[in-house]
């Protein structure tokens, strides 16, 4: 017997009352390691940006098109090492309610720009030879059970051909992975000429263009030189960093992550009331037995510790069986057919969760902790 | 019995105080208890038996006065280190036996000896030798809730004596039991007292209890008046 078989035993002495106390730590947790993981998704597009890349929009507001003239102007601007033009497509799979990303791109400056997915050489070879070929990030590949060769209508809901058909006919020549474990899989990307050449709307115009700069150093001196160049044309532009380009998207949703860390910490909140009231009680039932404990010769420090390793096991327990359950529903909810941005508990995440189930644990036992190394031995065994 | 002191109270006094009240127990209390004694202390409810009982275990402090134990003074010691010296010196048994519920009786019994060096083997045969004296090897792995109040005072008996004290300090150790289980207990400690040389003070109200001792001290109004049983 050690010490750590007293804690063992004085958690276990009420079974539902441990029950209860680890489920609601539990759950705690599982929330935590969930909504943790959806706003890294969330956060993924500005955390993955790339320091030398800008996006040009048209300074009216970001949906609005841009004439392709402007491709060729940019390619020309000092300190663009790079440019490529990308145009929203708004394309569904057999079911309208399941959009996804899909974009018009020009296939050789978009690979050069954009160096964030992988393709063979010759995956990229077979793409820039087929017109009619698209790329598709293996989540969204596997979400409709696309594979390379498959050839495969898509609609938009924006677009139609000059026939009156939505519906494009395009061949899978790739499927991409992300460079990074959360970089964008839900996307497809296809030729800008097909659409270009086949859409009834007008052609010649893009929706927004990715520079990539010669260094970031050069970045404020090709964003003023951009819109310089074409201010006061019909069509001016507003250039930013691509980061505070995806931070400007994410924050059009609203403030995601103060809304998933208000329930967090309202989680959390809860629970350090609900496992300190707890706490409270369970070391008030046992005053005599701590009295009885100090007289036989154990120090208040060592019941102090006691108390607060109690607490702490609570937390432990309770959050590591919720950070495991919230890792199956993340994996649950990955493999489920609706698109969602990659959602993973990375180990900064994980430790960050450890830290807290710590301080949850020192914070909910530090009271009755107190209250035990305090007590006075006469007053104790007067209770009994 | 020795002629040795083990235990030496001078001048001891002490003092509650209740709001703006104070209220004296004891007030220039004096006693010895030699090594190997008996001591039954009794008197009305309120005199100060389990007071003085607290002083002796060192589990409370005199307002004035000093305590020596076995020439050392412990008054004046830290709570540290009080509870250390109560880890070595004495084995406290207590009216309603006051057993670890979520223990067994092994484990009950072992609990003073996580506080000793000793390691995993020598403890276990420490608990068994101490279960065996008592008598309850057969319900060494019984729970509190599964055994009677006698075998439960006789847990307690096992676990005051496991760590080898100088000391038993016995509060009303017969209180809650019928006369027969109280016989029983009462015959253990004055098998400790005879056979083991375990000096012990035991408060009681019971004069039946008291017999088995080998002198009572009767408190009253803060002073003893001595009755030497044996004579």
């Amino acid at each position: 017997m050690s010490s750590l078989y007293l804690v063992f035993k004085n958690l276990t002495r009420s079974k539902l009352r441990l029950f209860l106390t680890l489920f609601a730590t539990f759950i705690a947790f599982m929330v935590y390691g969930t909504l943790t993981a959806f706003q890294m998704a969330l956060n993924a597009g500005v955390e993955l940006s790339a320091d030398d890349r800008l996006i040009v929009v048209n300074k009216i507001h970001f949906t609005q098109s841009l004439p392709i003239s402007h491709f060729n102007k940019v390619k020309s601007v000092e300190g663009v090492d790079a440019v490529t033009h990308l145009n929203w497509f708004g394309g569904y799979y057999q079911d309208p309610q399941k959009l996804f990303t899909m974009m018009a791109v020009d296939p050789e400056s978009f690979l050069d720009v954009y160096d964030d997915y992988v393709l063979t050489p010759a995956e990229a070879e077979a793409w820039l030879k087929n017109r009619q070929g698209l790329i598709a990030g293996e989540s969204v590949a596997r979400t409709f059970g696309w594979k390379v060769g498959d050839r495969i209508p898509i609609n938009s809901n924006i677009f139609s051909q000059r026939d009156g058909s939505t519906v494009w006919d395009f061949d899978v020549v790739a499927i991409y992975r992300g460079k990074d474990e959360q970089s964008d899989s839900n996307s497809v990307y296809f030729h800008y000429k097909y659409f270009n050449e086949t859409q009834s709307f007008g052609g010649n115009f893009i929706g927004w263009m990715g520079v990539r700069t010669t260094s970031p150093d050069k970045n404020e001196q090709v964003v003023n030189a951009i819109d310089d160049l074409f201010a006061n044309t019909p069509a001016e532009t507003d250039t930013m960093p691509e980061v505070a380009f995806n931070k400007a998207f994410i924050e059009q949703i609203g403030n995601i992550g103060l809304i998933l860390t208000s329930v967090v910490v309202a989680a959390f909140f809860i629970i350090l009331v609900i496992v300190g009231n707890s706490m409270v009680l369970s070391i008030r039932e046992r005053t005599n037995e701590i009295g009885v404990m100090k007289t036989l010769g154990f120090t208040s420090p060592a019941i102090f510790r006691m108390v607060l390793a109690e607490s702490v096991a609570i937390a432990m327990i309770g959050g590591l069986l919720g950070l495991l359950a919230a890792r199956g529903l993340i994996h649950l909810i990955s493999n489920a057919p609706i698109q969602l941005p990659p959602l993973i508990m990375d180990g900064t995440s994980v430790f960050k969760a450890i830290l807290i189930m710590l301080a949850l644990g020192l914070i909910t036992g530090i009271v009755p902790a107190v209250n035990a190394l305090r007590l006075n031995i006469v007053t104790a065994l007067s209770r009994s | 019995m020795s002629d040795e002191i083990l235990f030496e109270l001078k001048n001891v006094a002490k003092k509650f105080v209740k709001g703006t009240e104070s209220i004296a127990v004891f007030d220039n209390l004096n006693m010895s208890i030699k090594k190997g004694d008996f001591l039954a202390i009794m008197g009305p409810s309120g005199s100060g038996k389990t007071t003085l009982l607290n002083l002796l275990g060192g589990v409370d402090k005199p307002t004035a006065g000093e305590i020596n134990f076995d020439g050392k003074r412990v008054d004046t010691l830290s709570e540290g280190q009080l509870a250390a010296w109560r880890a070595n010196n004495i084995g406290f048994i207590f009216q309603f036996y006051n057993l670890m519920p979520m223990l067994n009786a092994n484990r009950n019994v072992e609990l003073p000896l996580l506080l000793t060096r000793l390691g995993k083997q020598q403890r276990k045969k420490n608990v068994a030798a101490a279960l065996e004296l008592v008598n309850l090897s057969d319900r060494a792995r019984h729970m509190p809730s599964e055994m009677s109040g006698g075998q439960q005072q006789r847990v307690a008996i096992a676990r005051a004596l496991v760590s080898d004290p100088k000391l038993l300090l016995c509060d009303e150790p017969t209180g809650d039991l019928d006369r027969e289980t109280a016989d029983e207990i009462l015959g253990i400690l004055q098998l400790l007292n005879s056979k083991f040389g375990k000096t012990i003070v035991m408060v009681t109200h019971d004069p039946q209890a008291a017999k088995y001792a080998k002198r009572t001290l009767h408190l009253d109004k803060g002073q003893f008046v001595e009755k030497d049983l044996a004579a």
